[in-house]
């Protein structure tokens, strides 16, 4: 056994490619912030403080995206993500077509392939897609020749224009957040929230914490493994204790706690989760003073958040969805209004 | 060429694993008999009408043995059947495959058995030899009928697909089938803590969100199985071992000289769980993720692992802790495979590209040509028993089960130009070194890209 370190591996190394961007006006998909650039997430930031001017307008309605069609494909429920997706897609002058899985074919057992490709066909623009399985914004992307798509959620893996509106927010109250410290608290194994937030932070450059019982946390995180070179979530800290977690942050963001957990094993109760995890009066005390309050949405208030906290004067969770719809304006005219130029220009060179 | 049965192979690489034989000489075959493998065959040798053929840079071995591959018929002919997975195997140096249970009905009952017997013998080329269920419907509540199943010609048995997981009835299988001499093919999953996870726990389960197939759950449930082979005397067969711990406790358990056998797959060897990323021409892509990212088609069980897992599997291999290759040829429909990872059918379709992934471990000198055609031919027999010896070797006076391959001859895979009706294979655009020229099973030449150099006598 002991040749085999100096042995070479046939295991091939894997090799890296570029990614299209928004800042070259080439980018057509949004599937994870992964792939995005300090200058991507700039050019956001930018545009977002651009939509935010129109929606503070007495008529809040620009023609920028007149004579695009805007298709929202939701496999699973939601509030927040849809309703700010059609708001902006309405506020941008677009034909905004919602489908969900029950009361279309889907129901009749079309597949996913052949429910997008007829949304392709009837010449949508772009698909604003939310799946219960991880990847399945990818799938559609690789099926599809001329169709966008915005992954508004896949399973567990990422909810990019969550992350985005999420930076968005602390942004504007902490300036930067380059050396912030942002503690995510909860069940990160099964948070597409937490996974896309990792992305943008440490490309912005905070500082990330996460809380949780062992149960939630992946283990490639208890285990240390993600310090090894090369490893994605490389600089993530991880902490159990929620007191020291907590202290000293510039931003606390409880997820959601699902009671499928309790029922899966991962947890005795929620009412003991409550009370070791849950973010309180006096465990924000100990966060930085002023100390920004998030939750993703929907709350359960009183297990991951008390209700006081989750309305109590550092709370931003209202303002977050207030920002929802002004990042899902910027990027439907960067995906949509501004690409289709670039990529005309580009044509003819 | 098809049919002929008297062929001279002049001046090829002779390698014999059963005899211990390597060396480079004449190949003899007249009327589907080995006449003469070694030294040179004089011209009045050879019968009239002999085809002749020109051995440089080939190999000539015992054809190779398959001791995992799903045929799908009866019940799944959509994905395969009897005659396209025995055409896909002899393509790939396969003379003799073990067909797997999990068929519809399964293979948990005489007449199956025979039906999958008879679609063998009409279809001819490759030899099937049937593995009959552990459990009745494959449903892991009762012993399937096994004396029958083996009188009808059933050479061990498994519930492949699913892991017998009753740890009274494992016990039961490892006890009664050992009465018979026959071993017990143990597909190693705790599913409790596999619940249907598609990838392997770790990195790139986090990575990716998906749920986590943990190196656990495969060696929680042999460790048990390797006490209840102790306990019965039974023999335990590993089918499809995937980790690093799973090498280890095989090993110990032939060390304390236990009945237990395992097999691996070429792509556990060869391949890690980074696929799942996506690839292109040049093998797997990682940073940011793209539309190739999580390519279904590397989706099988087990998962693929970690490059840790594979070097220790290779390990285990070269040492002989790890009896045989075994594809674990799975064919699934392109349906089956165009949905989400998490919904897409496990399996890759194996037979075809066997060969050029394992001979990846003698080009990088991780294993040596004639231990890797020991591992495709005669390691079969420490599960099957001595009594197939005749089926893999090169023995003078036997009928004739070859493979001639050119292990430097490079090609592109592209699934369709499959024989198999399984054109799922995560190596689409993917180029392997070594290929197989052609078959002679029972006798007879079931395939050939060769070209001939004459006939004597013609």
């Amino acid at each position: 056994m002991k040749a085999l370190t100096a042995m070479a591996s046939t295991v091939q190394q894997a090799k890296t490619i570029a990614r299209p961007s928004m800042v070259d006006g080439v980018r057509r998909h949004l599937l994870d912030l992964d792939d995005f650039s300090h200058e991507e997430l700039d050019l956001v930031m930018g545009t977002t403080d651009a939509m935010r001017e129109v929606l503070s307008r007495d008529i809040k309605k620009v023609p920028t995206l007149r004579g695009k069609v805007i298709v929202t494909l939701f496999y699973e429920v939601s509030t927040r993500t849809r309703v700010s997706f059609e708001e902006a897609g309405k506020l941008l002058s677009a034909d905004v077509i919602n489908v969900s899985s029950s009361g279309s074919s889907v129901e009749k057992g079309e597949s996913l392939l052949n429910t997008v490709r007829t949304l392709q066909a009837t010449g949508t623009d772009i698909i604003v897609v939310r799946h219960p399985h991880s990847g399945a914004p990818y799938f559609m992307a690789r099926n599809l020749e001329r169709t966008g798509v915005i992954n508004g959620g896949d399973g567990w893996h990422a909810h990019p224009t969550q992350a985005l509106l999420d930076l968005y927010t602390m942004k504007r109250h902490l300036g930067s957040v380059n050396g912030a410290k942002v503690v995510i608290v909860g069940d990160v194994t099964h948070s597409r929230v937490a996974r896309s937030n990792l992305w943008a932070l440490r490309t912005a450059g905070a500082q990330v914490v996460l809380c949780a019982p062992p149960t939630l946390l992946p283990q490639e995180f208890l285990s240390g493994e993600h310090l090894r070179e090369g490893h994605s979530f490389g600089s993530v800290k991880v902490e159990t204790s929620i007191e020291r977690a907590i202290s000293e942050a510039d931003v606390v963001m409880p997820l959601r706690l699902q009671l499928e957990r309790q029922e899966a094993g991962l947890l005795p109760t929620l009412r003991e989760y409550s009370k070791m995890y849950g973010i309180t009066k006096n465990r924000l005390a100990l966060a930085k003073p002023g100390a920004l309050v998030m939750h993703p949405g929907p709350m359960n208030e009183g297990v991951e958040i008390s209700p006081d906290v989750a309305h109590g004067t550092q709370s931003l969770i209202e303002e977050q969805v207030h920002n929802g719809v002004a990042v899902r304006m910027a990027l439907l005219y960067l995906l949509v209004g501004s690409r289709q130029k670039s990529q005309a220009q580009g044509e003819q060179q | 060429m098809n049919g002929a049965d008297s062929i001279l192979i002049r001046e090829v690489r002779l390698i014999d694993p059963h005899r211990g034989v390597d060396e480079t000489g004449d190949l003899l075959i007249v009327d589907g008999v080995i006449k003469q493998a070694g030294g040179a065959v004089r011209n009045g040798d050879a019968p009239p009408g002999c085809h002749v053929i020109r051995g440089d840079g080939l190999v000539a071995c015992p054809g190779f043995i398959d001791l995992h591959v799903h045929l799908r018929e009866p019940g799944y002919e959509d994905r395969e059947t009897v005659a396209t997975g025995v055409e896909a195997a002899v393509r790939g140096g396969f003379t003799t495959i073990c067909a797997m249970p999990n068929t519809n009905p399964a293979m948990d009952n005489a007449s199956t058995v025979e039906f999958v017997l008879r679609q063998a013998a009409a279809a001819g080329k490759a030899r099937v030899l049937p593995i009959g269920s552990v459990t009745k419907g494959r449903a892991g509540k009762e012993l399937a009928e096994m004396w029958e199943l083996a009188q009808s010609g059933a050479v061990g048995f498994s519930d492949d697909g699913s892991p017998v997981e009753d740890s009274h009835l494992m016990r039961q299988a490892l006890a009664y089938a050992g009465g018979l001499g026959l071993p017990v093919l143990q597909h190693s999953e705790d599913t409790e803590l596999s619940h249907g996870a598609p990838v392997n726990e770790g990195w790139l389960s986090n990575r990716l969100g998906l749920g986590g197939w943990p190196a656990a759950a495969e060696e929680t449930m042999i460790a048990r199985d390797i006490s209840l082979a102790q306990l019965t005397g039974g023999h335990l067969h590993v089918a499809h071992l995937t980790t690093r711990g799973a090498v280890e406790m095989v090993r110990l358990a032939k060390q304390q000289g236990l009945k237990v056998t395992a097999e691996v797959t070429p792509h556990h060897l060869t391949l890690d769980e980074t696929w799942a990323l996506g690839h292109d021409k040049d093998g797997p892509l990682s940073g940011p993720l793209g539309p190739e990212a999580y390519d279904t088609l590397t989706k099988v069980n087990p998962p693929l692992r970690t490059q840790r897992d594979a070097e220790a599997l290779v390990a285990g291999l070269r040492e002989g802790w790890i009896d045989a290759i075994a594809t674990d040829h799975a064919p699934q429909t392109v349906i089956d495979k165009l949905v989400t990872y998490d919904d897409a059918a496990y399996g890759f379709s194996g037979l075809e590209t066997a060969l050029g992934l394992v001979l990846r471990l003698v080009h990088s000198g991780q294993l040596d040509l004639n231990t890797l055609v020991a591992r495709l031919t005669t390691g079969s027999l420490s599960v099957l028993g001595e009594g197939y010896a005749h089926l893999t070797t090169l023995q003078e006076g036997t009928t004739a089960d070859i493979v001639v391959f050119d292990p430097e001859k490079e090609w592109v895979v592209h699934s369709d130009e499959f024989a198999s009706k399984g054109k799922n294979t995560p190596l689409e655009g993917i180029t392997l070194k070594g290929r197989v020229t052609a078959t002679i099973a029972g006798g007879r030449i079931v395939h050939s890209e060769l070209a001939e150099v004459g006939t004597v006598g013609g």
